[in-house]
């Protein structure tokens, strides 16, 4: 394994330099800007969109959608077709605000370039001639590093007109947002793009149809976009074979919670819970025991111990009955109250509703009410009838989007794994994990 | 009967020539004026603190918006102010990875020493006290962001030393500027 250099092990990151990240001379000295000049002059955009549909390249931002078939469903134009729009569009997901979950952050201030590279491909492939970077307001250092990564790309030519010679053209903007969780989803980013209170849209039409001001318009996250230089330079089946399983690529897993060595690495997708908690988090701190884990952010179901062994890829995650989400193992200790941690939680999601649909805007407030009430020794035996009430009216189908759903993923899969610390708050009247009990 | 009374303030009066021409850019690169609402809200912030009806109605000048349309906007994002703020905002993080290593000590030991709570300024107007949704320092919880700057791995100690320093900063800003002009509303 050692003869192996680490651009073919660890794509994503080994040019991460969190410091001070390599300028264009230094990332183009290290290979970069090789899949971008592969795809413009050796490539059309339809064999760029296969080679991506074979790599099977699957969304890293949480949900998991086949990066391929996302991009296959953006009308294609001849160059002299009247019908063809002014403006396609291409968004780069940076709006990272998924509690537990740090790793865009890495990619954005330590490799910017290989971003930018990653969406002049991206953009070539589906038509775009606009893209913006659509990041959230609190990542000061990654926006400004990303503009000098894109002042120093114009200047090189790899962004504006006539691309290192060629006939593309791309124009790429950073867009910082002001600090809203809805805004991760697709829909909702679009509104806020256009200057618009930034509730999510219904689909259809989606937005590889009908997207940011009105034209077709594809949104990827940043992990997503920053491995498809790396497919382009090395090809699908590298890609496919990084994965022991049926799964393909890397994976940016995390780890965070009372953790002796809380972080990010990167390893082939599928390694198993046990190995980012124990091997690379260094397992729990001094006194403390494993009670449960959420594997990929706020928005995903609790596991046990017993999930340990799971590989984090997202079917056998799913087959365990939670989600992969975005890697970020959040591990709850034994010393931490998992009331108290739920409560946390859906706080969050009922601050961060945008208030457009009902179940959504008035379910999370009263979950948090009821476990305040439970917290706080107050509750009462019909109130967990209640929450498992309020999870069947929040459950997809029944919402505009899915933030409700994630918000239902903790909440009744605490109550499910955790339902006799709900009891014991209820019988003995007080939180059992309170200091001084 | 009273009809609505609506407000306009021509932009051209109340914005500096500095301001007008940011959120003019800002504009040249979207498709439409109003989308650069945003941006134009973060710009007045950036120059003058907070974001004060005058200004809203301003910036809605500007763009040719309705100002409830750039209101509906404003008061959707969190890092937007709409009340007069601080010097300095503390924005501690009270999601869950900073909720299971130490954050509510951390508040309590900010909240003692600028004796306000959540959503209050101290009354020499030097901190003003929020909280914020996950800040990505998980793994360096607990953690904080004040202007553009994150502290991480908070001890109730080192916060407080954070803001101690912060404060001697506000007051020799303070001191030097006593004949300056203050341009903020």
């Amino acid at each position: 394994m050692t003869d192996i250099p680490k651009a073919l092990t660890h794509p994503l990151t080994h040019l991460v330099n969190l410091e001070q990240p390599l300028n264009i001379e230094q990332y183009q000295a290290q290979g970069g800007y090789q899949g971008a000049s592969k795809a413009l002059h050796d490539y059309s955009p339809k064999q760029v969109l296969d080679l991506i549909s074979e790599s099977n390249l699957k969304g890293r931002g949480g949900a998991g959608f086949p990066t391929g078939m996302k991009w296959s469903c953006v009308p294609m134009f001849s160059e002299d077709d009247e019908n063809a729009p002014e403006f396609k569009y291409l968004v780069c997901n940076a709006d990272e605000m998924e509690p537990g979950t740090f790793k865009d952050r890495m990619l954005l201030e330590g490799v910017p370039h290989q971003l930018i590279e990653a969406m002049i491909i991206s953009a070539y492939t589906i038509g775009a001639n606009r893209a913006y970077i659509f990041i959230r307001g609190e990542y000061h250092l990654a926006a400004e590093r990303l503009q000098t990564a894109i002042d120093e790309a114009y200047k090189a030519s790899w962004l504006g007109d006539k691309i290192q010679g060629t006939q593309f053209k791309l124009e790429l903007y950073v867009h910082s947002s002001a600090g809203r969780y809805i805004c991760g989803e697709e829909t909702a980013l679009i509104n806020a793009l256009e200057g618009k209170r930034a509730t999510p849209r219904a689909k259809p039409p989606f937005p590889q149809v009908s997207g940011l001001f009105g034209k077709p318009t594809i949104v990827n996250n940043v992990e997503t976009l920053s491995n498809i230089p790396h497919i382009l330079k090395n090809g699908a089946n590298w890609f496919k074979e990084l994965s022991p399983n049926s799964d393909a690529g890397t994976k940016i897993y995390g780890a965070s919670g009372r953790v002796k060595n809380a972080g990010l690495w990167e390893l082939p997708m599928g390694a198993t819970i046990r190995e980012v908690l124990y091997q690379h988090a260094g397992g729990l701190q001094d006194g403390l025991a494993l009670k449960g884990l959420l594997p990929g952010g706020a928005s995903t179901d609790f596991l046990l111990p017993e999930h340990l062994d799971t590989p984090m890829d997202f079917d056998s995650i799913g087959k365990a009955g939670s989600r992969l989400g975005t890697g970020g193992l959040i591990i709850l200790d034994d010393h931490n109250c998992p009331v108290a941690m739920v409560l946390n939680l859906l706080k969050f999601f009922a601050q961060e509703s945008c208030g457009w649909c009902t179940p959504c805007r008035d379910g999370t407030p009263w979950v948090v009410e009821v476990l305040t009430r439970i917290e706080k020794g107050q509750g009462t035996l019909a109130d967990l009838d209640t929450l498992n009430d309020l999870c069947d009216f929040m459950w997809l189908g029944k919402t505009h989007c899915a933030l409700a759903p994630g918000a239902v993923e903790p909440l009744k899969s605490a109550l499910r794994y955790f339902h006799d610390d709900f009891e014991q708050h209820i019988e003995k009247k007080c939180c059992p994990y309170a200091k001084g009990h | 009967m009273d009809i609505i009374k609506t407000t306009t303030i021509d932009f051209s009066h109340y914005l500096t020539e500095q301001e007008i021409s940011a959120i003019e850019h800002e504009a040249s690169i979207m498709e439409y004026r109003e989308a650069a609402g945003i941006e134009a809200l973060k710009i007045i912030q950036e120059h003058r603190g907070w974001v004060s009806d005058d200004s809203l109605y301003a910036i809605a000048d500007l763009l040719q918006m309705p100002s409830a349309q750039l209101e509906e906007v404003a008061t959707f994002y969190n890092l937007i102010y709409r009340q007069k703020v601080g010097q300095y905002v503390i924005h501690l993080c009270d999601s869950i990875s900073c909720h299971l290593q130490g954050y509510d000590e951390i508040l309590a030991a900010i909240k003692a020493h600028l004796n306000i709570d959540y959503g209050q300024t101290t009354n020499d107007g030097v901190f003003t006290l929020l909280s914020n949704v996950c800040l990505g320092g998980c793994d360096k919880a607990p953690t904080m962001m004040i202007a553009k700057q994150h502290y991480q791995q908070l001890t109730p100690e080192s916060a407080i030393d954070i803001l101690t320093t912060l404060k001697e900063k506000a007051v020799t800003a303070k001191t030097k500027k006593t004949k300056g002009s203050n341009a903020n509303d």
